[in-house]
C-alpha cells in the first residue's frame, strides 16, 4: 500500500475575531506522522476541526488542503475521508461491536463480513462482534475505534491526543498499536498532543505552537 | 428544505394566533360582515360592561391567575431550597412528574369529588370528627370567590414549574455553588435561596409567565371548579359566544379582548413584583445572615410540595373509587358495594371520543415532532446558536386562548372553512409545538458533537449520519417528547371544542360537558380514562427505548 496520496496542507492561517491564532504550511508524506504540540488555548484543536471539517464559524481560515490533487477544504467533511481518533473511543453505544466496524465500511465493500471478523482478529478481539461496546474494557474500545477508523479507508488520519485518557501501561502499548497499523497502511497522519512521550513514539517531524 | 423549517414552524404557530386576535378585534368594534356588523361601533363594549357581574367575573380570572401562580412557585422554589437528594426527596420528586401527566379537567373532578360537601375527606371525617349525618349545605367547589378553582390550578402548576426547575437547573451547577456558599458557613437551604435561585429564575421566567396567562384565562377547569353566577371571564365568554343569539358574538369577542388585557394586567403585574422582590432583595442577600429561617424552609418546603402531591394523588384515588361505586350512603367512608356498572354503560358510547381523542393527538404530535426536529437539526447543522426568534414560538402559550382562539374560529369561517377535525389538529399544533419543542431542544443541542462528527469522518452523509446516529442516540428524550405532546393535545378543552364545532368530541370534551349534570360515577369513568391515556403514553415512552436499548449498557444513560 504504497499508493496512497500526500496530504499538503499549504499555507494555512487561522484567525479568530482578526488576531491571527496559527499559521502552518506542511506537507505530509504516506506513512509519515506530523506531531503538532504545544499548550491548550495555542489552537491545535482548533487546527484539528479545521482539517476535519468542523470549524466554527467563529473562526476565519484561509489556505487550502490537498490529498494528491483534491482539493479538501471546499468539501463537506464526509467526503473529504479523513479518519479522525479522539481522546475517546467514541464507539456508538446504540450499536454493536461489529456494527460500529460496518458503520465505518463503504457501502459498496465486498465480503463486509470476514473483514470485520479479520480486523478484530488482528486487535486480538477475535469474536467479539455481537458485544456490546459498553461492557469492553478501555484498551479494547479504543482498539475497536482504531478497526473502525481503518475499515472506512481513509486516505489520511487526525489524531487528537488520541492515548491520553489511557493509564500508563496501556499508553505504550496503544501507541505502538497505531502507529504500526498507520505506518502498515501507508496513510499521512497529523498528530495533536501535549505529550512528548507520544511526539517520541510517532517518530515524525514535531512542529510547536504558541 | 431543511433551512425553510424554523420559518415554517413560526408562520404555524404566529399566524394563526394573529389571525385569530385580529378577528376578535374587528368584531368587537361591531365590524364583521358575515354578521352583518359593517360599522365600527362601540356597542359590544357597552352591552359587554353591562353585563352583571362583570367585575368579579375579571377580578376572580385576574386574582386566581396570580395567586395560584405564587402559590405553585412558593411550593417549588421552598422545596427544592429543602431538598437535599435525600431518598425523601427524590421519593417526592418521583411521585411528582406523572401528575404532570394528568389533564387539568381530571385534577379538578378529582379534587371537586375530594373535597366537597358530600366529598371523600367529609366522609373521612364523619360522623366521628364533625358529627355530620349528612353533607352540610356548604358552596366549596364553585365557591364564589374561587378558592377550589386557585387550589386546582396550584395541583397543576406545581408538577409542571417543578419539572421546568429541574431541567434548567443542571446548567447551574447548583450542587457546586450549594457546596460553596456552605463552606463559607450558609444553611443548606438559605445557601441556595441565596446562591442558586438568582440564577434559576431568569431561566424560568417564560414557563412561569405561561402558567399566569394559562392560570387566568383557563375555562375547563373554572367550569367544574370555578364560581357559577357569575363565572370567569373565560367561561362567560365561552358562553356568549355560543349563544343562539349571534349578536351576542361581537359582545364576546370585545369579551375576549377584555381577556387578553385581563391577562396582559396578570403578567405586568406579575413583572412589577419581580422588580420589587429584586430590589428588596438585593439586601437581603448580602446582609450575611446565614441561617435565619433554615429550619423552617427545611420543614416547609417538604410539606407544602408532599401535600401538594397527596392532595393530587387522592383526588385520583378518589376518581377509582367513584368510579367503581355502588351503593354509598353519606357518613360512611367508602361505598357498601363495588360495581363495573358505570364502565360497563359508558365504554360503548366512548369508542368515538377515544378515536376521535388518538386521531387528533397523534397527528398533531407526529406533525410537530417532524417540525420540531427539522428546527433543531437545522441549528446544530447550521451550527446557530439559540436564536432569538425562540421566543416566538411561546407566543401561543402566553397569549391565553380565550383570547384568539374565537378569533380563529370567525377568520376560517370568513374564508369558508365550517370548524373539523383537520381545524382541531391545526389548533392543537399551536400548543402541541412549543411543549415539544421546549421538551427537546436542551437533549437536542447537549448532544455531545463528537457523535456526528466520528460518523462523517468515517464517510456518513448528514441524513445517514441523522438517521443511524442521531436519532438511535436520541430515542429516548424523543419518544418523551412525543408523550409530552401528546399529553398536552388530550388535555385541550377550548381548542377541541372551538375548532371542531362541537363535532368533534373527545374524551376531555365529554368529560366537561358532563360537568354540569353531576353524575359523579359516569364523571369519574370519563376523568379516569382522560387520565389514563397520557399515562399510557409516558409509559410507552419509558419502555421502548429500554426494550431497544435491552442489550446496550450505556444506551440507558445517554438520555
Amino acid at each position: 500500500m504504497t499508493l496512497n496520496p500526500t496530504l499538503h496542507i499549504q499555507q494555512v492561517q487561522i484567525t479568530l475575531n482578526g488576531e491571527r491564532l496559527l499559521a502552518i504550511d506542511r506537507t505530509i508524506a504516506p506513512g509519515e506522522v506530523l506531531t503538532v504540540m504545544g499548550p491548550s488555548g495555542s489552537g491545535k484543536s482548533t487546527l484539528l476541526a479545521y482539517l476535519a471539517g468542523f470549524i466554527s464559524p467563529a473562526f476565519k481560515a484561509q489556505g487550502q488542503i490537498f490529498l494528491a490533487d483534491t482539493r479538501l477544504d471546499t468539501l463537506p467533511a464526509e467526503k473529504r475521508r479523513l479518519g479522525l481518533l479522539f481522546q475517546d473511543p467514541l464507539l456508538f453505544p446504540h450499536l454493536s461491536v461489529g456494527g460500529n466496524l460496518h458503520f465505518g465500511i463503504p457501502q459498496h465493500t465486498a465480503n463486509k463480513q470476514p473483514k470485520v471478523a479479520q480486523a478484530l482478529h488482528q486487535v486480538g478481539l477475535a469474536g467479539y462482534e455481537e458485544r456490546d461496546p459498553a461492557t469492553l474494557s478501555g484498551g479494547q474500545q479504543a482498539r475497536v475505534a482504531l478497526m473502525r477508523l481503518l475499515l472506512s479507508q481513509p486516505h489520511a488520519v487526525l489524531l487528537d491526543e488520541p492515548f491520553s485518557k489511557l493509564d500508563m501501561a496501556l499508553r505504550q502499548e496503544m501507541r505502538s498499536l497505531v502507529f504500526r497499523q498507520l505506518r502498515d497502511a501507508g496513510l499521512p497522519a497529523l498528530l495533536v498532543t501535549h505529550d512528548h512521550a507520544d511526539a517520541d513514539a510517532a517518530g515524525g517531524p514535531i512542529i510547536e505552537l504558541g | 428544505m431543511l433551512r425553510l423549517a424554523p420559518t415554517l414552524l413560526i408562520a404555524l404557530l404566529v399566524l394563526p394566533v394573529g389571525a385569530g386576535l385580529l378577528m376578535v378585534l374587528l368584531p368587537a368594534f361591531g365590524y364583521l360582515p358575515a354578521l352583518g356588523g359593517n360599522t365600527v361601533s362601540m356597542a359590544p363594549w357597552q352591552s359587554l360592561f353591562a353585563q352583571p357581574g362583570l367585575g368579579r367575573s375579571i377580578a376572580v380570572s385576574f386574582a386566581s391567575g396570580l395567586l395560584s401562580t405564587l402559590m405553585a412557585l412558593v411550593v417549588v422554589v421552598l422545596f427544592l431550597a429543602a431538598s437535599r437528594g435525600t431518598w425523601l426527596d427524590r421519593g417526592i420528586r418521583r411521585l411528582v412528574s406523572p401528575l404532570l401527566a394528568i389533564p387539568h379537567a381530571a385534577v379538578a373532578f378529582g379534587l371537586a369529588f375530594l373535597i366537597a360537601p358530600s366529598g371523600l375527606l367529609a366522609r373521612f371525617l364523619s360522623p366521628g370528627l364533625t358529627g355530620w349525618e349528612r353533607p352540610p349545605d356548604w358552596l366549596i367547589v364553585n365557591d364564589a370567590i374561587g378558592l377550589t378553582l386557585m387550589a386546582g390550578l396550584v395541583l397543576k402548576e406545581v408538577p409542571f414549574l417543578l419539572l421546568m426547575c429541574l431541567a434548567a437547573l443542571p446548567q447551574l451547577q447548583p450542587d457546586q455553588r450549594v457546596m460553596l456558599s456552605r463552606s463559607l458557613g450558609y444553611a443548606p437551604s438559605i445557601a441556595w435561596l441565596k446562591s442558586v435561585f438568582p440564577a434559576l429564575y431568569p431561566l424560568i421566567r417564560l414557563p412561569v409567565y405561561a402558567v399566569i396567562a394559562y392560570a387566568t384565562s383557563v375555562v375547563d377547569m373554572a367550569m367544574i371548579l370555578g364560581p357559577t353566577l357569575p363565572p370567569t371571564l373565560s367561561v362567560s365568554i365561552l358562553s356568549w359566544f355560543n349563544d343562539p343569539d349571534l349578536n351576542r358574538r361581537f359582545m364576546a369577542s370585545a369579551g375576549a379582548v377584555l381577556q387578553l388585557g385581563v391577562t396582559l394586567a396578570a403578567l405586568l403585574t406579575w413583572w412589577l413584583g419581580e422588580q420589587c422582590v429584586k430590589r428588596v432583595s438585593q439586601g437581603w442577600l448580602v446582609n450575611g445572615a446565614r441561617s435565619t429561617g433554615s429550619v423552617a424552609i427545611a420543614m416547609g418546603g417538604r410539606l407544602l410540595l408532599a401535600t401538594t402531591t397527596l392532595l393530587a394523588i387522592s383526588a385520583i384515588g378518589g376518581l377509582v373509587i367513584f368510579s367503581v361505586a355502588g351503593f354509598w350512603r353519606f357518613p360512611d367512608a367508602l361505598p357498601g358495594t363495588f360495581t363495573l356498572d358505570h364502565w360497563q354503560r359508558l365504554l360503548p358510547s366512548l369508542a368515538t371520543p377515544l378515536l376521535n381523542t388518538l386521531s387528533v393527538g397523534l397527528a398533531a404530535t407526529l406533525i410537530a415532532a417532524a417540525l420540531v426536529v427539522a428546527v433543531l437539526e437545522n441549528e446544530v447543522r447550521q451550527r446557530l446558536p439559540a436564536s432569538r426568534s425562540q421566543w416566538l414560538l411561546y407566543l401561543p402559550l402566553i397569549i391565553p386562548q380565550a383570547a384568539f382562539l374565537f378569533g380563529l374560529v370567525v377568520a376560517a369561517e370568513s374564508i369558508n372553512v365550517r370548524p373539523q377535525r383537520t381545524l382541531v389538529v391545526a389548533a392543537h399544533l399551536l400548543f402541541v409545538a412549543p411543549y415539544l419543542y421546549l421538551s427537546l431542544s436542551e437533549a437536542y443541542r447537549r448532544l455531545d458533537p463528537r457523535w456526528l462528527q466520528v460518523a462523517h469522518s468515517l464517510g456518513a452523509s448528514p441524513w445517514r449520519a441523522f438517521w443511524q446516529v442521531r436519532l438511535p442516540l436520541l430515542l429516548a428524550p424523543l419518544l418523551t417528547a412525543c408523550a409530552v405532546s401528546l399529553a398536552v393535545s388530550i388535555g385541550q378543552y377550548l381548542p377541541t371544542l372551538l375548532l371542531g364545532g362541537g363535532r368533534v368530541p373527545t374524551i376531555t370534551t365529554e368529560a366537561v360537558a358532563m360537568a354540569s349534570g353531576g353524575n359523579r360515577r359516569l364523571i369519574a369513568v370519563l376523568a379516569l380514562l382522560q387520565a389514563l391515556l397520557p399515562f399510557i403514553g409516558f409509559s410507552l415512552a419509558l419502555l421502548i427505548p429500554r426494550l431497544a436499548w435491552a442489550k446496550r449498557r450505556q444506551m440507558r444513560g445517554v438520555a
